[in-house]
């Protein structure tokens, strides 16, 4: 009998230096991937702080020359809060209604396969392509202005299979318990998606939405083709160029002056802290919002 | 065949109401538009492209070369083709095995109490531009990895990805690498969402029956989150082959195809397209959204493999269920 004991405990051991092994991994693999966060971080901040000032976020770079200091990035932060709006209200109820009709009203026919199929397609919509979309049909077809809705046209295209994959991903992870229950209940369809599953969802597509605005935020290739440049501020995302704080710090950092590369480096800084800024707020409505607080 | 598909239930089963109409013919209509903007997409691409490749006096497919601004228009699209599917899939490899690690951390490991503002913190890796990430890029990371590159070069050269003469530092490598951050926190952050709602009741149950941590993570939460973790994956590459401006300033935008990663070869189609674009004439702009088309079918061919792959694992996971 006492001979059976050692060899369970060997085998024991195994398990416990796997355990650890993997933790072990798993730990390692977060740690590499702070890294690359803390180090552009500290640069930007470092490199953002000495223009980050009142002058920089109240004026445009009109009437600023090439190797002048100052100047400033409003028009490109009005441009890029109108671009991204205006994208997130295309999108989202675009998205959240595909998504409502992939898991709740699509049966197995060839309309929900395909548009399942063609929102895998759109994932991979790379945001250079959803540029020259919009570049060879509103503008070069259709013969519209560079605007700032030409941009959010295409960010919205790139917003758009994000919001549904994640609210997808989401109704599915709903238990189909809670649907069946709300219908034994006598309640429609339709009031049982709205009532039960969306904020059983909730959580999910919030964070899905995040990432689909942070996404599209930073992205600088689509701006380039649909909404061009301008150094002055234009209010009016529909009518004629604007900028975005994106493009701004590509064309910054392109210009080979250190006051140039100061501002590129301050622009992104601003970037961040308004991606930062929304993030927070997706976090906090999340919260407010968790079925666990209310236990 | 979808978990949570519609319910098993006639619809007569369950009583009608005024709003079950209007709402079902907007989410119809929503899918329609969806697939009506894809048509669209390939409708006007094509219709822009045909012009420049009437014009070309080489071959698309299999040229190398790119002067489409010149007067006698010879441009291809074979280096950068090449490019992009290499650095893309560089760039997934390094990505995911360390994402599904950091998913892992922080739904099953990190303390309950700080889970929640790590998961934050990598929200905050995916929040960073790809603009920014090109600056990093280019101002830390080129200079910082000519050591490593020399001594991988110097070491493992015998393996042919590390070989070549000439290590550089605007290499595919670190464009690789760069796009690897850049597709990290989107994996991440979908498998972690993924891994939290893996059912509690097998866990504490695979728990209670002796398993450890690893071995409760491989039975209930692997099985349970793959086709997550693979959809996941599948977002990050379309975002790698999708990155712009940030590879656009490190790769070397050179025409070769070669697969030595540490020597100046390294360029793509979405790196042409923003490079390229502000000096191309109307062939050029032309050429340049043929390109596009392009990337638009690679990209395609690469979600359709990618679809295959979670049809097939969704069995495995069925079964293992």
């Amino acid at each position: 009998m006492s001979a059976v004991t050692p060899e369970i405990q060997r085998i024991s051991g195994m398990r416990r230096f796997k355990d650890k092994g993997v933790q072990a991994l798993v730990y390692l693999a977060f740690v590499i991937a702070v890294i690359p966060l803390v180090s552009v971080l500290w640069l930007v901040i470092a490199n953002g702080i000495a223009r980050l000032d009142l002058e920089f976020l109240t004026h445009s770079m009109r009437n600023i020359g090439a190797r002048d200091a100052g100047g400033g990035a409003y028009h490109a932060i009005i441009g890029t809060l109108e671009q991204v709006a205006l994208a997130s209200v295309i999108s989202v109820p675009i998205g959240l209604f595909t998504a409502i009709y992939l898991v709740e009203y699509g049966t197995n026919g060839r309309l929900k396969r395909s548009i399942s199929f063609f929102v895998d397609i759109m994932t991979g919509v790379p945001s250079v392509v959803a540029g020259l979309f919009v570049l060879a049909f509103w503008i070069l077809i259709l013969g519209m202005p560079f605007s700032g809705w030409a941009g959010a046209m295409a960010l919205a295209i790139l917003m758009l299979p994000t919001v549904v994959r994640a609210a997808e991903e989401m109704l599915l992870l709903v238990p189909n318990d809670l649907r069946e229950a709300s219908y034994a209940l006598g309640v429609s369809k339709w009031r049982t998606i709205v009532k039960v599953v969306l904020p059983t969802a909730f959580t999910g597509i919030v964070t899905g939405v995040m990432l689909a605005v942070a996404r599209v935020a930073g992205e600088t290739a689509p701006l380039l083709l649909t909404v061009f440049f301008t150094d002055s501020i234009n209010n009016d995302p529909f009518n004629g160029p604007q900028m975005g704080l994106p493009l701004y710090v590509f064309d910054q950092a392109a210009r080979p002056n250190d006051t140039a590369i100061d501002r590129a480096w301050a622009a992104a800084l601003t970037l961040i802290i308004i991606i930062m800024l929304l993030n927070l707020a997706a976090r906090l409505i999340t919260y407010w919002r968790s079925p666990a607080r209310k236990r | 065949m979808r978990e949570g598909g519609s319910a098993p239930l006639s619809r007569s089963a369950f009583r009608r109401s005024r709003g079950d109409g209007p709402f079902r013919y907007a989410s119809t209509g929503a899918g329609i538009l969806l697939l009506v903007i894809m048509a669209a997409i390939a409708v006007f691409l094509i219709a822009r492209a045909i012009p420049a490749l009437q014009a070309n006096t080489a071959s698309f497919l299999t040229e190398l070369t790119w002067n489409a601004n010149a007067s006698e228009p010879k441009f291809g699209i074979g280096a950068l083709a090449f490019g992009t599917v290499v650095s893309s899939f560089l760039a997934l490899i390094i990505a995911t095995p360390i994402a599904i690690g950091v998913a892992l951390f922080i739904s099953h490991y990190a303390p309950r109490r700080l889970a929640s503002f790590l998961g934050y913190i990598i929200d905050l890796l995916a929040a960073v531009p790809s603009v920014v990430y090109g600056l990093w890029g280019i101002i830390f990371l080129v200079p910082f990895m000519r050591g490593p590159s020399q001594f991988l070069n110097d070491y493992f050269g015998w393996i042919p990805i590390f070989g070549g003469d000439q290590v550089v530092g605007k290499s595919m490598l670190v464009g690789s690498l760069v796009l690897a951050i850049m597709i990290l926190p989107i994996i991440a952050a979908i498998s972690r969402e993924v891994f939290l709602q893996a059912p509690k009741l097998q866990e504490e149950a695979a728990l209670a029956l002796g398993a450890t941590r690893w071995e409760m993570i491989r039975m209930s939460v692997l099985p349970f989150g793959r086709p997550g973790v693979i959809s996941a994956a599948m977002l990050g590459l379309g975002r790698a082959m999708g990155e712009t401006i940030a590879v656009a300033l490190i790769f070397p935008a050179t025409f070769t195809i070669s697969y030595e990663i540490l020597s100046a070869n390294g360029n793509s189609i979405a790196a042409n397209i923003a490079n390229g674009f502000g000096e191309a004439n109307d062939i050029g702009r032309g050429a340049l959204i043929a390109s596009g088309l392009v990337l638009f079918i690679i990209t395609l061919l690469v979600n359709m493999a990618a679809r295959w792959v979670i049809s097939r694992r969704k069995e495995y996971a069925r079964v293992a269920a």
